[in-house]
């Protein structure tokens, strides 16, 4: 397949105006600014397009809550906080490739009638937010950006807003918290952000690479679009896979591509030929794979109905030298430090989870730990504030689910039974 | 006090927003500049410049881990260690930054060139083991690139 998104990432002069337009660049965008914005709505209805954030919720929809409700200035968010583990699936379009980016937010903001977006990105990517103010700079003088677009009176103002190091700040009304100048801790809903968002006004919210199909299908057209990928989930998805395989990376494959095919056609098999333990299919928080459960189409539909979720597509492969009771122990470690503290279950369980792992892998586990992780886990699904809280719990449920016994040999020896 | 420069900038940035307490992140990152790190006269000067209670300034940074409460050494090293780096041996290079340097998590190596942070997940995981030094990405780490690495921060 032809990569869409990832478009001349190789060319080192990528993130310049003048190269992205030799290549079309922005020309969607030209002819955006001749539709009505109720019709750049229906293309992206037709097209299918399902955010890349994580969740896979209908775009058209989502806009169209946002359209309908009456307030003015409504506003447009690009979350490029990045924050899930495994996941580096943005950062190749905010370095290389922003001007798809801008392209796709200008489009967007038309047909929200949005006067103004902000780019949340995540402070551990101090790189890309040069690279991004360039671009927007660049675009205001070209015209791309700004008060009269393109000379059609359509507005769009468009600015870089820096995180500070907060994971929870990707949940969509953690992220409207710290853009006011808050800390980071979500909302309750609803009120929706469609209706009451970033300074109480008409919000939404969408990833990095689902706002960079913007130019592919105003360029396309909807229907050509929406042959690309799955039924369900159209179009173009960028995975990106670390771990043992021999060629990790960014790979641009349409959606529903098969996890096995990622791991052994695309990257290249198992590092050095090693046996295949276990697959984490879509950043730390989706659960966690065996290597005879991997034959699974990667979209939004089909992952659920194997057990897994597509989340980012984050695929963290580990060969049978990884201890599952320490991975599990580092999630944990990672959901209790990020835990923002606002609900009880997950501020306390997080916590707890990460204690009784922690002893396990220190070979002081006890009798009835595994028990012990799988009532605590209970107690957090379905009562935390926000995802965060659910997807800690079912971590643990999933790596014992597939690995107990080397929990209990854990216990057992008193020590890895892996590493020695 | 911002010294006038940062005032300038200060103000660019407060135009981006309908609110000026939006400003607040930005104004943080700005004043842990100019001061280092966030010490008291820091979080009076934005306090300050944004009309903001001090104790709120004190309450939003607190939340966020790349705000520093204490002073940090001349180069700030970032090292993930989050799955994917993990599996790929971060962590032995944890206790080379220690046994090597003297530079542990969460501190500052005694001739104040180096602090180390570990990380959560730093969106380099198909070239991991990876790091920051202060605004530079280095990925594919090994102990001996490491010490190359950190020869170049004086
Ligand atoms: C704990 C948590 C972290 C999240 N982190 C991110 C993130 O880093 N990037 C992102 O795009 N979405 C993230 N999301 C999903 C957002 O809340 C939201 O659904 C998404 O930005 C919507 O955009 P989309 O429809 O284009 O996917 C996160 C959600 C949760 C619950
Ligand atoms: S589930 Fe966790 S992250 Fe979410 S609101 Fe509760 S404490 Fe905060
Ligand atoms: S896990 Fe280390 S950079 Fe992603």
């Amino acid at each position: 397949m032809e990569s869409l998104l990832l478009k001349n990432i190789d060319n080192p002069a990528s993130a310049e105006i003048g190269e992205y337009r030799k290549t079309g660049g922005y020309q969607s965008l030209a002819k955006a600014v001749e539709m009505e914005p109720k019709q750049i709505v229906d293309e992206v209805k037709k097209a299918g397009l399902r955010g890349r954030g994580g969740a896979g919720f209908p775009v058209a929809m989502k806009w169209t809550f946002a359209s309908a409700d009456p307030k003015f200035p409504k506003y447009l968010l690009c979350n490029a906080d990045e924050g899930e583990p495994g996941t580096f699936k943005d950062r190749p379009i905010l370095e290389k490739n922003p001007h798809l980016l801008i392209e796709g937010m200008a489009i967007s903001g038309h047909a929200l009638k949005a006067e103004y977006g902000y780019i949340y990105l995540r402070g551990e990517y101090p790189a890309a937010k040069h690279i991004l103010e360039k671009a927007i700079q660049q675009a205001y003088e070209e015209n791309m950006l700004g008060s009269n677009i393109l000379g059609k009176g359509i507005k769009f103002h468009l600015a870089v807003h820096q995180g500070a190091g907060a994971y929870i700040c990707g949940e969509e009304t953690a992220l409207i918290e710290s853009l006011e100048g808050d800390k980071g801790q979500p909302r309750i809903k609803p009120p929706f952000p469609v209706n009451v968002g970033v300074f109480s006004r008409p919000t939404v919210v969408n990833n990095v690479e689902t706002l960079s199909n913007l130019p592919c299908i105003i360029g396309m057209g909807g229907e050509a679009y929406s042959k690309i990928g799955t039924p369900d989930c159209p179009g173009p998805k960028i995975f990106c896979i670390s771990g043992h395989v021999e060629k990790p990376g960014v790979y641009e494959l349409p959606m529903g591509t098969k996890l096995r095919d990622i791991i052994y056609t695309h990257c290249g098999g198992i590092k050095g030929g090693k046996k295949l333990k276990a697959v984490i299919p879509g950043g730390i928080s989706t659960p966690v794979l065996p290597p005879d459960k991997i034959d699974c189409p990667m979209d939004f539909v089909n992952m659920p109905k194997h057990g897994s979720m597509l989340g980012s597509g984050a695929v963290i492969v580990m060969d049978d030298s990884v201890c599952m009771v320490r991975v599990c122990h580092r999630a944990l470690r990672f959901f209790e430090h990020e835990s923002c503290g606002k609900c009880t279950p997950c501020r306390e369980g997080t916590g707890w989870l990460r204690a009784i792992l922690g002893r396990i892998e220190e070979g002081e586990g006890m009798e009835g730990d595994i028990d012990m992780l799988l009532a605590v886990a209970a107690n957090m699904l379905g009562k935390t504030f926000c995802p965060l809280g659910d997807g800690a719990a079912s971590v643990v449920q999933n790596f014992i689910r597939y690995f107990r016994p080397e929990f209990e040999e854990h216990i057992k020896a008193r020590k890895c039974t892996v590493n020695g | 006090m911002f010294t006038s420069a940062s005032i300038k900038e200060l103000e660019k940035i407060r135009a981006k927003y309908p609110t000026s307490r939006a400003a607040l992140l930005p104004a943080i990152y700005i004043a842990q500049r100019e001061f280092g790190w966030l010490s008291p006269e820091a979080y009076e000067a934005v306090a300050d410049i944004l009309e903001v209670p001090k104790a709120t300034v004190r309450g939003v940074a607190t939340f966020y881990a790349m705000y520093k409460q204490r002073p940090i050494g001349r180069h700030l090293i970032q090292l993930c260690t989050n799955v994917s780096c993990m599996i790929l041996g971060a962590e032995k290079l944890v206790d080379f930054l220690k046994n090597s340097y003297g530079i542990v998590p969460g501190g500052v190596s005694s001739d104040g060139r180096y602090s180390l942070v570990i990380m959560e997940c730093i969106g380099a995981c198909g070239t991991a083991p990876a790091m920051l030094v202060n605004d530079d990405f280095y990925e594919d780490l090994t102990e001996k690139y490491i010490a190359e690495i950190l020869d170049k921060y004086k």
